[in-house]
């Protein structure tokens, strides 16, 4: 009590608990509920008590029982009471029912199996007369819905009910919060909500109503975000409400509406960027949430442009900051903002390092390690900063002693780690490498923490080696000499470290330099050989990388390796046989004389190995040996410093420097492009080409300050893509994932206390009023019961039950269905959903049509002035049909050239007239590094799937890898990906394209309904390695499932072709195409070809075709040839499907 | 729901403590002291809510506080209460033990803390909210101190006893 520990007294609370006094027994039950817990011994004895005073005569005897019972519910008696709490909760009290109906939720999270017989009642709960009652159950059910939302979603119409009914605000709240859980999964339902709850946002005068109004439209918002163009008055509403709450001057609403526009952030950045003064302002609030809460918001309204500039803000509040928690959560962010997505934002990486180089400046912080990590993933990654980076590091290191002034608590030390590192494994880019040394080696560095030393020990060598290869080529032998010298002197401070390790790397290292200074004595060149130590790159590796390594079969990581010691044998168990057998393992080591043919392949096996070991520094193809060819300064993208920027005062604050600079540099860049562009269009007016810079400056033409290619992070080769691994098994709410739409199972009742000798057959029914209602399975089952046969009766039971189960969960679901779909005005099935998209697609295309045409008129305008322009565009236009159509034609040609036509399956016969060669294969995707062609096959095994076979070619110098598929599923077409992996994972490629190199590789996807043609979003990963480095690509790609594509050429004999037609079931429709030139055979061809038909007859020019569908329609076709026109007329089971693939045949045909 | 609620002074004496979640004795003191020093560092006109984090629970708790007088009323809740709807919890909760004590002041949660946990079990049971109408926790209340009276007049006016010795 008030936290001094009173469990002394445990048994005597019990006492005064069961007193039959009320005052006694409220005092009792008080102190029990303030001290009683599951690890309480004597709470098992309160269970008999408890039952009784539940079922007093006085409700606030049962009252006080049940508010004491919340505190300290165990599962033991969860599972006793639950049935008396069940009766409760229909008590004719409201006082107690409300008190009854709260209490279940501490017995479902307690004992889980009472959640199901329950659920029942606490739902007729949600409408008893008494809003008290009401209230406790909207709240069980809320907490129940908020950890497992999906159960719940069939009670969506009641609440939906009680949303517009109710006018207790706490219960709206609440409901307004479960709806907010469940419109994720439901997206249909966060239509049918946002009507009423924007009433709500007009009409309530509650603030905290408001507020949760507000909040749930963004989660309905979120959940719909993709394609829906009118709720963009949603968003500006909510945006606007928010607003207001953050200028209010109360702070509460203020933190309120700063903490939802954060959530608003996350998919419609556009809308919170325009209000980027206000949350500017919250940062100089004195308040610290809210400060705290606009620094969460400043993370993603940070863009290419003003990164610098929102930074630099940060900084100055860095330098004002009093406390330190703030001023450590100001570096994170700062530091955060900056990494966000890869350093997206980032375009000027000297910049960065420059503000994380003054970051170090700050005392007293707790994450020098942050900003040490940042360094290093900095100068690791970006190949292009390492030279201006190692200056900098250069710098930290030569001012060690004002970072390190007061040691050991002070975190910021952290950052000479890095700073060792970096100048140590980048030595070739330090200008003044003898400098660097000796501050390395200066005696102050060994009050630093140990760690930090061993960093500086092992890259004092590498350093050394640098500069023992420089003086060396440059034959300055003496210089060499001196340099070794330093470093004997300086090292033994490092040997008598208490560090261990610190110790031993520089006693190895000591003793290394002892046998270097011999050689040199000797005149025996050595830097190559020491500096041979240190070859190769050390690439970044991902930091799961170990985790993903999936364990190779057969390989028990618990089985013993050897045979597990045995504890029975005894020590004395003679020593003699140990020894023999000892000998003989001797002997058995000597023997097999290795040949040569097994050391190789032992050595092949290793390297294998080795190349699928993440931690194995590889090879790469094209090995960097520095030591070989001399400092390759060619193949370092050279970076440009501007030598405007004062490098060597510390104490300076560099990086407003840079923002001026950057800003001068964009000025100059526009100014470039400006230039370009002109030149662009006076050359145009000879060559008209096409160009897609807009007058605008987008925020894609910020062109990054050097070219940047991020190294991307290592992985093994064999790594699981799947990701799952931050769950926690011990939730204990995952027990609550129960389905609550099934029927209630016989077995499934709250156990009854009974007394033993009663039979205990007698009647379920009447001691669990639940079951009452299914009163006649239990009859059934006893009969069954006395019968012998039980196993086979409960079986029979269980095949019945299941299959009323499933019976009643469709109903359940169809009613939801119609709940929803009798949403106001159109709740668009999700196909047609897919549709808008398309169409805006169409639309964004003409927009750029016309802008170009604009700019072309522009252009044209200014090029030639007063001349009559009218006449001039005209021209302009056709040329440009003309272009466009060349282009096609180009395409075409290309496509034709890459196969030959595999032989079609048709019984018809065919002419010897020579075919045009066809290819089914249709582009996919190109970019500079690979193209992508793919066709569709159906499959005849399963009527639900279809072959994508995709080749890739590598049209670039660089060697492909790491390619990975992935395709955005749609409601009716899914790819089928391995087990275990989730819809978001792709598929990987299971080849790498060497320059010049295609291949093919099939995806199968599983379909629906294949009456429509389809189209599916997909993008294509890929790693290009190259000798510079690899970098991560991707390709985006639209795949095309046209309704010919689910057809497979079947052949048919015309009788049954004709009992087809016959039989009357089949939908008719036509076209005509005008306009055909080519032959009546060639026509045939294609269509056999590209649409999977076989020809049954032909007459003359007159032919009729069969195909079949993938899930089994029957599609036939009577194709007529007059002058200059074709009349196909279809028949198939299915008239969508016909249409479908009768306008496909359309196009095609209107192309010949 | 509810985590905790804590009541406790301008100097960091908790006055009243009840948490909804086991937490050892120590435990429970330690977070009491942290709040206190959370709390009591801000000024009077900044927002009333703080990012707990590692008190209680994770990131997904939250403190709501309110300061009246001499007393900090202070509850850590989850992200499925409202805020705002928590203030005006505190607020009821206030005003009730206002019109049960007449006048509340310190001392009557020092010398009464048994009736501000009755009243406080009236509103919040378990760590969910069962009764927000200030009318009906009154009634219930004071049925349960009639009750009270007429089973022994030794507890009659323990309050002005208790008042009388010290103010």
């Amino acid at each position: 009590m008030l936290g001094y520990d009173i469990s002394w007294a445990a048994f005597n609370i019990i006492e005064v608990m069961s007193a039959s006094k009320f005052t006694f027994k409220r005092i009792g039950y008080l102190a029990a509920s303030q001290c009683f817990h599951e690890g309480t011994d004597v709470i098992m004895l309160t269970t008999n008590q408890i039952r009784k005073d539940l079922s007093s005569p006085n409700q606030y005897d049962t009252g006080v029982a049940l508010t004491g019972l919340s505190c300290f519910v165990t599962p033991d008696l969860a599972r006793d009471l639950a049935n008396d709490i069940m009766t409760l909760m229909s008590h004719t009290k409201p006082y107690i029912r409300k008190k009854a109906v709260l209490i279940m939720y501490k017995v479902f999270l307690k004992y889980p199996e009472s959640l199901r017989p329950a659920f029942p009642r606490l739902k007729e709960k949600l409408e008893d007369p008494d809003p008290g009652v009401q209230s406790a159950a909207v709240n069980v059910i809320c907490e129940l819905a908020r950890r497992n939302p999906k159960n719940y979603l069939s009670l969506a119409p009641l609440f939906f009910k009680l949303m517009t009914s109710s006018t207790n605000n706490w219960v709206l709240i609440k409901i307004i919060k479960l709806f907010g859980a469940l419109t994720p999964l439901e997206p249909r339902l966060g239509k049918k909500l946002i009507e009423p709850l924007t009433n709500l946002i007009h009409s309530t005068s509650a603030m905290s109503l408001l507020y949760e109004c507000v909040n749930t439209v963004i989660a309905v918002l979120i959940s719909l975000s993709s394609g829906m163009p009118n709720h963009s008055a949603s968003i500006q509403l909510c945006v606007q409400k928010l607003r207001i709450l953050i200028e209010d001057s109360d702070q509460n609403l203020k933190y309120l509406g700063l903490l939802a526009m954060s959530k608003i952030l996350k998919t419609h950045p556009k809308s919170v960027q325009s209000h980027k003064d206000l949350i500017l302002q919250c940062l100089d609030d004195k308040d610290e949430s809210i400060r705290l809460r606009a620094l969460d918001l400043l993370y993603g309204m940070v863009s290419k442009k003003n990164l610098m500039e929102i930074v630099k803000k940060l900084m100055i509040h860095v330098d004002k900051a009093e406390g330190t928690t703030y001023r450590d959560e100001l570096l994170t962010k700062i530091i955060d903002i900056c990494s966000q997505s890869n350093y997206q934002y980032i375009t000027n990486f000297e910049w960065y390092i420059s503000i994380l180089v003054e970051l170090t400046r700050l005392e007293g912080t707790r994450h020098g390690h942050l900003i040490a990590a940042q360094m290093l993933d900095v100068a690791i990654r970006v190949k292009a900063i390492r030279k201006f980076a190692v200056s900098q590091m250069a710098m930290l290191l030569d001012n060690a002693h004002l970072i390190a002034s007061n040691t050991q608590r002070n975190g910021i030390c952290e950052v000479l780690y890095a700073a060792a590192w970096i100048c140590g494994e980048f030595s070739e880019h330090l200008e003044e490498a003898n400098q660097t040394l000796e501050a390395m080696l200066r005696p102050k560095v060994t009050t630093l923490p140990g760690h930090i030393q061993a960093v500086y020990v092992q890259n004092m060598v590498k350093l050394y080696a640098s500069i023992l290869q420089q003086k060396e080529q440059a034959g300055e032998k003496e210089a060499a000499q001196e340099i070794t010298q330093l470093m004997i002197e300086r090292l033994p401070q490092f040997v008598q470290s208490a560090d261990l390790e610190v110790q031993e790397r520089a006693s190895c290292i000591l003793q290394l330099i002892k046998y270097i200074q011999k050689l040199q004595v000797k005149e025996v060149p050595v830097a190559e050989e020491v500096i041979a130590l240190f070859a190769g790159e050390l690439n970044p590796v991902a930091p799961k990388a170990q985790k993903k390594v999936p364990v190779p079969e057969g390989l028990d990581l618990d089985a013993w390796i050897n045979e597990p010691p045995s504890d029975s044998e005894s020590e004395d168990e003679k020593p003699k046989t140990i020894f023999h057998e000892e000998e003989q393992r001797h002997s058995r080591h000597r023997q097999p004389e290795i040949d040569e043919e097994e050391l190789a392949r032992r050595r092949e096996a290793r390297k294998q190995e080795q190349a699928n070991n993440p931690f194995y520094i590889k090879s790469s193809p094209s090995p960097q040996k520095r030591y070989q060819d001399t400092p390759g300064v060619e193949h370092i993208p050279v970076v440009q410093i501007d030598l405007s920027v004062p490098l060597k005062v510390p104490g300076m604050p560099m990086s407003d420097q840079y923002v001026k600079l950057e800003e001068e540099r964009r000025h100059k860049q526009k100014l470039e492009k400006d230039k370009k562009k002109k030149k662009q269009k006076k050359e145009k007016r000879g060559k008209h080409h096409r160009h897609n810079s807009l007058h605008t400056e987008s925020e894609e033409d910020i062109a990054p300050a050097h070219h940047v290619d991020i190294i991307t992070e290592e992985m093994p080769e064999n790594a699981l893509p799947s990701d799952e691994d931050d769950k926690d098994p011990n939730d204990p709410y995952k027990a609550l994932d129960i389905d609550l739409d099934k029927p209630l199972a016989d077995s499934e009742k709250l156990p009854v206390q009974r007394h033993r000798n009663v039979e205990t057959l007698k009647s379920p029914d009447s001691e669990v009023p639940l079951v009452e209602k299914k009163s006649k399975k239990p009859k059934k089952k006893e009969k069954k019961h006395k019968d012998k046969e039980r196993d086979k009766g409960k079986k029979k039971e269980k095949e019945k039950k299941v299959v009323e189960e499933e019976e009643e969960e469709e109903k359940k679901g169809e009613d939801l269905d119609f709940w929803l779909s009798t949403a106001p005005p159109t709740a668009p099935t999700p196909q047609a959903q897919s549709e808008p998209g398309t169409g805006t697609a169409v639309v964004a295309e003409s927009q750029e049509v016309k802008k170009e045409e604009r700019e072309e008129q522009d252009e044209e305008e200014e090029d030639e002035g007063k001349k009559s322009s009218k006449h001039k565009k005209k021209k302009h236009k056709k040329e440009k049909e003309e272009k466009s159509k060349d282009k096609k034609k180009s395409k075409k040609k290309s496509h034709h050239s890459e196969e030959e036509p595999p032989v079609s399956v048709q019984n018809g016969t065919l002419e010897d007239e020579p075919l045009p060669p066809m290819s089914s294969y249709r582009l996919l995707a190109e970019n500079p590094y690979i193209k992508m062609t793919y066709d569709i096959q159906g499959n005849l095994q399963h009527d639900s799937q279809v072959t994508v076979s995709v080749i890739f070619e590598n049209k670039s110098t660089s060697f492909l890898k790491s390619m990975e598929l992935n395709v955005l599923d749609s409601l009716n077409t899914k790819m089928l990906r391995p087990e275990g992996s989730s819809v978001h994972d792709g598929i990987p490629v299971p080849f790498q394209l060497p320059p010049g190199i295609s291949n093919e590789a099939q995806f199968v996807f599983t379909l629906q309904s294949i009456v429509m043609a389809q189209k599916l979003k997909g993008t294509l990963s890929f790693i290009v390695k190259n000798d510079e480095g690899s970098t991560h690509e991707k390709l985006d790609f639209k795949l095309h499932f046209s309704c010919a594509s689910y057809l497979i050429t079947t052949p048919c004999y015309s009788d049954a072709f004709a009992k087809l037609l016959e039989s009357g079931d089949l939908h008719m429709s036509s076209i005509k195409v005008d306009g055909i030139s080519i032959s009546f055979q060639h026509l045939l061809a294609k269509i056999c070809f590209h649409h999977h038909f076989s020809v049954v007859e032909r007459v003359d020019s007159c032919a009729s075709m069969y195909s079949r569908s993938i899930q089994g329609h029957h599609v036939c076709l009577l194709v007529k040839k007059g002058e200059n026109s074709v009349s196909i007329d279809g028949k198939c089971n299915d008239s969508t499907l016909l249409s479908n693939l009768l306008d496909e045949m359309k196009e095609t045909l209107s192309k010949c | 729901m509810i985590k905790a609620i804590l009541i406790f002074n301008n100097h960091g004496k908790p006055r009243l403590s009840k948490f909804y979640q086991r937490y050892s004795e120590d435990t429970q003191q330690q977070i009491i002291r942290e709040t206190f020093h959370l709390v009591s560092k801000r000024d009077e006109n900044v927002c009333n809510f703080l990012e707990g984090g590692l008190l209680i629970g994770g990131s997904d708790n939250k403190l709501i506080y309110r300061h009246y007088a001499t007393l900090y009323f202070v509850f850590c809740v989850d992200s499925s209460e409202s805020e705002l709807g928590i203030l005006d919890l505190i607020q009821v909760f206030v005003e009730t033990l206002d019109k049960c004590f007449e006048n509340v002041c310190e001392l009557d949660l020092i010398f009464h803390v048994d009736k501000v946990h009755n009243i406080l079990a009236e509103m919040v049971m378990g760590g969910m909210v069962l009764e927000t109408n200030m009318n009906e926790i009154v009634t219930q209340i004071d049925a349960q101190n009639k009750l009270e009276k007429s089973e022994t007049f030794i507890f009659q006016s323990p309050r002005q006893a208790g008042r009388q010795r010290l103010v």
